[in-house]
Order: C-alpha cells, then sequence, then structure tokens
C-alpha cells in the first residue's frame, strides 16, 4: 500500500549504510524537513512556539545528546540538568563579554566548553560502571547547579542572581530577549536540530559510533579487540556534552530568555531527558525526537483536558498529571521496553509486507 | 579545651546522628536491590507517602476528599475523629504492604527479566506516580506529624558537658531516638534474616534468583515481602525525618541523601549503608562547619557525592560491596 517495492537489492557497501534505505522514507523525510522549513514557519504563533515547537526542539537535541551517550556507549548519566546549565551559563557569559559576535557562533562555543566539562565529569567512567557511574553522576548536577549559584562572576553579579538574555540579532531579526518573532525564534532552533541530528546520525553509524557500541555491548571485550576505552567513552562524553550544552544555551537564550538555576536546570531535568529517550527508545535518533516530543506534548494535552475541558482546579490537575505521567512511564516500560522507536520499526516492517504478510 | 574543637566535636556528634537518618532511607535501597536486583528510586517518595498516611490516618483525613469535592461538589474534609498513634502506624503498615503487593502485582511481576536500566526508570515513574498519588489523596499542605516522640534539646548532655568543658553540646532528644529506634531496626533485620524461615529465603534470592527457584522458594512471595520491608523502612524513616522536619514534598528528597551513603558502602551491604552513612554524615557537617564560610555556604547539596566519588575512583565497589567480577 505505502510500500510499493519489491525485496532489497544492495549492491555496494554505501547502498548498505544508507540512513533512508527504502526510497518511500527518504521522501517522507525530505517532506518533513519542507514542511519545517517552509510551511510551518508561516502558520505557527507565540503560544504554539513557546508551549510546543521551541521546548520539543530544543529537548530533541538534549535528548539526541543523552541518547549518544545512554543509548550508544551505555554510560548512564544523570547529569544532564547540569551540563545544559553549563551550556546555558557559557552562553550567558559569552553574549555579554562579547556583545559584536553572532549569537550563532555563542551558542556552539558553549557546546565546546560544556564538552570540555563533560569530559572532566566523564573521567570516572574509565573506574566506575553501571549504577555506581550513574550515581556519580548525579555529584556533576549537584555540583554544578550549586557552584552557578554561588560564585556571583557566573551570573555577573547581578542582583537577583538570574540570567537573562540581552537582545541579540541574526541576519538583523531578534532571535533572543523581549521582542523576537515567533518564526524567528523557531527557525533559529530548527537550524541547531537539523545539522545537529544530521552530524549524530553520521557519528553513530562510523567508526566512532561502531566503537560507543562496543564499549556500551560489552566494555572489556572492546578493548580486546582494539577498542581504547579511553578515547571511546571520552569522545561520547564529549559529544554528548555538546549536545546537551547546545540545548542548554538555546533553552536560556532563546526558550526561556530568564533563568534561575536550580529551578531551570534542577535534578527534574536530568530525569526528564532521561525519560525522553527511554520512551522514545535507547540507541535510536528518531527515539530521541518521539521521545521529546511524547514528553512535551504530554502534559499540554492533560492541562487543556483536565483544566479546560472538565473544569477542574490547577492544583487538583497538577497531582493527576504526576500520576498520570508516572503511569505512563511505567505502561510503557511493560509494554515495550525499547520504546517509540522499536514500535515505528515493528510497523514499519508490518507495512512493507502489507497486505500480504506471507 | 579551645572553642573551635568543641564546636567541631559537637558538630561531629550531630553529623553522626544525621547519619542515622541517612543510613535509614539506605537500608530500604539495599534491602530491595540485594533481593531483587532493582536499584529503588522511589524509596524517597516512599517514606514521604508513608508520613502521609499516617498524619492522614491520625488526623481522621477522608482520602481523596479534594477530589471528591471537585467531581461532586461535596465539602468532605475530615471523619472527625483521631486514631492513636500506635493504631494508626499499623494501619499504615498494611497500606504499605498493600503497596508492596501492587507494584510487584502490576509492574515488576511484567518486567523480569529486563536491563537494570528499564527497571530503574520504572521506579522512577513509580515515584511520580506515588508522588501525585500522595498528594491528591493527603492534599499537599505542609503537615506536622507528632506521635509522641520527645523532642528539643537534651537538657541532661547539655548540663553534662558543660560541667565537664565549660560548654554544652546542643543534641536534639529527636536524633537519639531516631538512633536507637535505627539501631533497633538493624538488629531486627539482622535476627530477621538469619533465624527466621522467611528471613533465609530472602537471602538465598539474594544470592542466586535462579538457585533459590530450584529449591522451591517462590519468589512472588519473596519480592512482595522484601517490597514491604522497604515499606517498612521508609515508615520508619518517614517517621523520623516528618517528625524533624514536618511532612512535605521535600522529603521524599531525602532518596538523594542517600544515594551516595549507597556508593560509599556498596550497594548490595547492610552493615555497608550504615557505615556510609555515618562517613556521609559527619563529612558534609565537617566540611560545611570548616569549608563552608570560605566557599559561601550549603556546601551540603553536593559534598556527599564528591565525597563518593573520590572514594568510588579507589574502590569501585564501594566499601563494603561484592567485588565485581568481569569476564569476556
Amino acid at each position: 500500500m505505502f510500500y510499493r517495492e519489491a525485496g532489497e537489492f544492495r549492491t555496494s557497501y554505501v547502498e548498505d549504510g544508507q540512513t533512508f534505505p527504502i526510497a518511500f522514507d527518504r521522501w517522507r523525510y525530505y517532506a518533513v524537513l519542507a514542511v519545517a522549513f517552509l510551511v510551518v514557519p508561516f502558520v505557527i504563533n507565540d503560544y504554539w512556539v513557546n508551549a510546543i515547537f521551541l521546548p520539543f526542539l530544543i529537548y530533541a537535541i538534549a535528548a539526541i545528546g543523552l541518547n549518544i551517550l545512554v543509548g550508544y556507549c551505555g554510560q548512564v548519566s544523570l547529569g544532564t540538568g547540569g551540563f545544559m546549565a553549563v551550556g546555558a551559563y557559557a552562553c550567558y557569559k559569552l553574549m555579554t563579554g562579547f556583545p559584536d559576535v553572532n549569537i550563532f557562533f555563542h551558542v556552539i562555543i558553549a557546546g565546546f566548553i560544556t564538552a570540555g566539562v563533560g569530559v572532566l565529569f566523564g573521567l570516572p567512567s574509565l573506574r566506575i560502571k553501571g549504577f555506581y557511574l550513574a550515581v556519580a553522576t548525579l555529584a556533576a548536577q549537584f555540583f554544578l547547579v550549586w557552584l552557578f549559584n554561588r560564585v556571583p562572576w557566573f551570573y555577573n553579579y547581578s542582583a537577583s542572581g538570574q540570567i537573562s538574555a540581552p537582545e541579540r540579532t541574526v541576519f538583523g531579526i531578534p532571535v533572543t530577549g523581549a521582542a523576537t518573532d515567533a518564526w524567528a525564534t523557531y527557525l533559529f532552533c530548527l537550524v541547531f536540530v537539523v545539522a545537529l541530528a544530521w552530524i549524530a546520525r553520521n557519528l553513530t553509524r562510523g567508526s566512532v559510533g561502531r566503537k560507543w557500541m562496543a564499549i556500551r555491548d560489552m566494555d572489556i571485550a572492546a578493548e580486546i579487540i582494539g577498542v581504547n576505552p579511553l578515547t571511546a567513552k571520552l569522545s561520547a562524553f564529549a559529544v554528548s556534552s555538546f549536545f546537551i550544552g547546545v540545548a542548554g544555551a538555546l533553552f536560556f537564550a532563546v526558550y526561556l530568555g530568564a533563568v534561575e538555576v536550580g529551578e531551570a536546570f534542577g535534578i527534574q531535568k536530568s530525569f526528564l531527558v532521561l525519560f525522553m529517550i527511554i520512551i522514545g527508545g535507547l540507541g535510536s535518533i528518531f527515539g530521541a525526537f518521539a521521545g521529546a516530543a511524547f514528553m512535551v506534548l504530554m502534559p499540554v494535552f492533560l492541562k487543556n483536558v483536565l483544566v479546560g475541558g472538565l473544569g477542574w482546579p490547577t492544583d487538583l490537575a497538577a497531582h493527576i498529571e504526576f500520576i498520570i505521567v508516572g503511569a505512563l512511564i511505567v505502561t510503557f516500560l511493560v509494554a515495550e521496553p525499547h520504546g517509540l522507536a522499536q514500535l515505528w520499526r515493528v510497523a514499519k516492517e508490518k507495512l512493507r509486507l502489507w497486505p500480504f504478510p506471507y | 579545651m579551645p572553642d573551635q574543637l568543641l564546636f567541631a566535636i559537637e558538630v561531629t556528634l550531630n553529623g553522626l546522628m544525621a547519619g542515622v537518618l541517612y543510613a535509614l532511607v539506605a537500608l530500604g535501597f539495599v534491602l530491595i536491590f540485594k533481593a531483587s536486583g532493582i536499584f529503588n528510586y522511589s524509596q524517597g517518595v516512599m517514606a514521604l507517602f508513608a508520613a502521609l498516611t499516617l498524619v492522614g490516618i491520625m488526623e481522621g483525613q477522608v482520602p481523596f476528599a479534594h477530589l471528591i469535592n471537585a467531581v461532586f461538589g461535596t465539602e468532605l474534609h475530615h471523619f472527625g475523629w483521631h486514631v492513636p498513634a500506635l493504631a494508626a502506624i499499623v494501619l499504615t503498615m498494611v497500606v504499605m504492604i498493600a503497596l508492596a503487593w501492587a507494584v510487584n502485582r502490576f509492574i515488576f511481576r511484567h518486567l523480569v527479566g529486563q536491563a537494570p536500566i528499564i527497571l530503574f526508570m520504572a521506579t522512577i515513574g513509580l515515584a511520580y506516580f506515588l508522588e501525585g498519588l500522595g498528594d491528591l489523596m493527603w492534599g499537599s499542605d505542609i503537615k506536622t506529624l507528632d506521635v509522641g516522640l520527645p523532642q528539643g534539646i537534651n537538657l541532661w548532655i547539655d548540663e553534662t558537658t558543660y560541667e565537664a568543658f565549660g560548654y554544652g553540646f546542643f543534641i536534639d532528644n529527636l536524633d537519639i531516638v531516631a538512633t536507637i529506634i535505627a539501631a533497633l531496626l538493624v538488629a531486627g533485620l539482622v535476627l530477621f534474616s538469619q533465624y527466621t524461615k522467611q528471613g533465609r529465603a530472602l537471602r538465598a534470592v539474594a544470592d542466586d534468583h535462579q538457585a533459590a527457584l530450584s529449591v522451591g522458594i517462590s519468589l512472588n512471595f519473596i519480592w512482595v515481602l522484601v517490597w514491604s520491608l522497604a515499606g517498612f523502612v521508609a515508615l520508619v524513616a518517614g517517621i523520623m525525618w516528618g517528625a524533624k522536619s514536618g511532612v512535605q514534598f521535600s522529603l521524599s528528597l531525602i532518596a538523594l541523601k542517600a544515594l551516595p551513603v549507597l556508593m560509599l558502602g556498596g550497594f548490595t551491604s547492610i552493615p555497608g549503608a550504615i557505615v556510609g552513612g555515618l562517613i556521609i554524615g559527619v563529612g558534609e557537617k565537617l566540611f560545611e562547619f570548616l569549608v563552608g564560610p570560605l566557599v559561601g555556604g550549603a556546601t551540603e547539596n553536593w559534598f556527599a557525592y564528591v565525597l563518593a566519588l573520590i572514594f568510588l575512583v579507589f574502590r569501585p565497589q564501594g566499601l563494603f560491596g561484592e567485588k565485581i567480577i568481569e569476564r569476556v
């Protein structure tokens, strides 16, 4: 019906390694890109951008980053919130310190700074494994948040202890600050998402990605066949932190505008991003997008139904939201531990065979 | 003796007391991890839930009053009776056992054989669920918990030390009671696991699931048992922390305090949880006392983690954890 193909005829290594081996998938991907770049910017308004599109795009970057570390390299990290804070504060210091440089470069440099911090906190992973490592990364989370709260240099000695993004422009169009257009912020984030997703996909299918996966599957065996655990693990930490740092910088500069570190980058954020990749599917770029979409849309949906639809008080709705989020996570894990990406894969296989499955 | 040293001793003693409470929460983690390999993040929320339920039963609150009022437009709040503390504790324990059964029946029975990270995520989901459920059942306002435990400064210690050193130590009665109860609890757990049939079955399961199954031990029963035990430990921890600082959301964050204790002591060791708790308790209080003022204070948030991290670099399985053996 949807997939009109008769068998797989791959004759070269390049064809075998394609991201979208099926022509239909490839065209759908181009169509999604075209809609995202050419249609969505013209139809969205402030509510849609702030409630759905910006958080979705930014969390997708963070989720891809964490997925590289957890899903591809097998190093469980609970320090995402702390690393996002590094990205945000690095971006803030760069924005206020070098106002003439384009914000585009600020965000990228903030990513590189976060990568450095990530490598530093990734060093114990050479000794510590499994849950011990997960808990050890909490050290990064709590220490970094404390650092940004207590050292006034990071927030430029402002009286409130908050950081707020000054107005910066790209091609003369403001993307941060108070007077931004919905489509401008959306496109600014979208460019980052597309570029980073492309980089992530190509890293993970190349030799770097295969080394990460070897380490994930069994690190001792990987070492024996010649994968250097030092470079593999630390490069995973660096790339992952780069992504998360960019996400943190965008989260602060473009999405929120003003940030109080404990509130915006607390431990809840670490768990939220971890949920995204678990629900979306570990070790899958598509899974990161699916999980981010799910975790962003669900609270919006629940709030609209419970408060808007049934007219219940907001505090009651908040409690019920907690219950439903918790129950959904558990249900998902019970029903499909490999996440939305696996559901998608299964559905696609079925569709390719349909209507003659035998 | 110089004043600074006396201060330091007082801080150390208070750190030991705080460490006992950390150890109490860590104990719940260790019990479940040993028996089922589940890293139970929801232990802190279980303590909160137990404390909320205890207060709710004692005060005679109507469960889900808020929800019922919103749906039916009624004005329910309290039944109008007060339940004595001991009876309320027993009733709360019944609730915790029911919870243990439900958790196993509806979550972990379906997740047998999954990767540890999946089980861990399930307990985070459970934590969210319980947090919402506790608030929905009993309301989210801050409650005071009074089960008749003594509170305030211990005058006897204050006076004795004043006579001996010329400076009275401030030690809370509640901390002393907590220490005694924790000691009793640990002794009880050790006796239970050494000398009763169920306790031995528990250790057998912790040792090797399949071998335990093959000699006829029911895994389902043991898991409900161990979650009930963890619920009991959570209840005790909830009473202690609730009496100390009120029953509120922040109570669930003690789980985050217990994690470095676990790392330090090893995930699989009960003595490790206790020794780890004491080291962390003393360490963070002394660090805050000695170094805190130099770097802007509030170091308690992260010091425990960094300390545990440094320990782990030298002993990756914690102080008392089982040696990690890896084969290809």
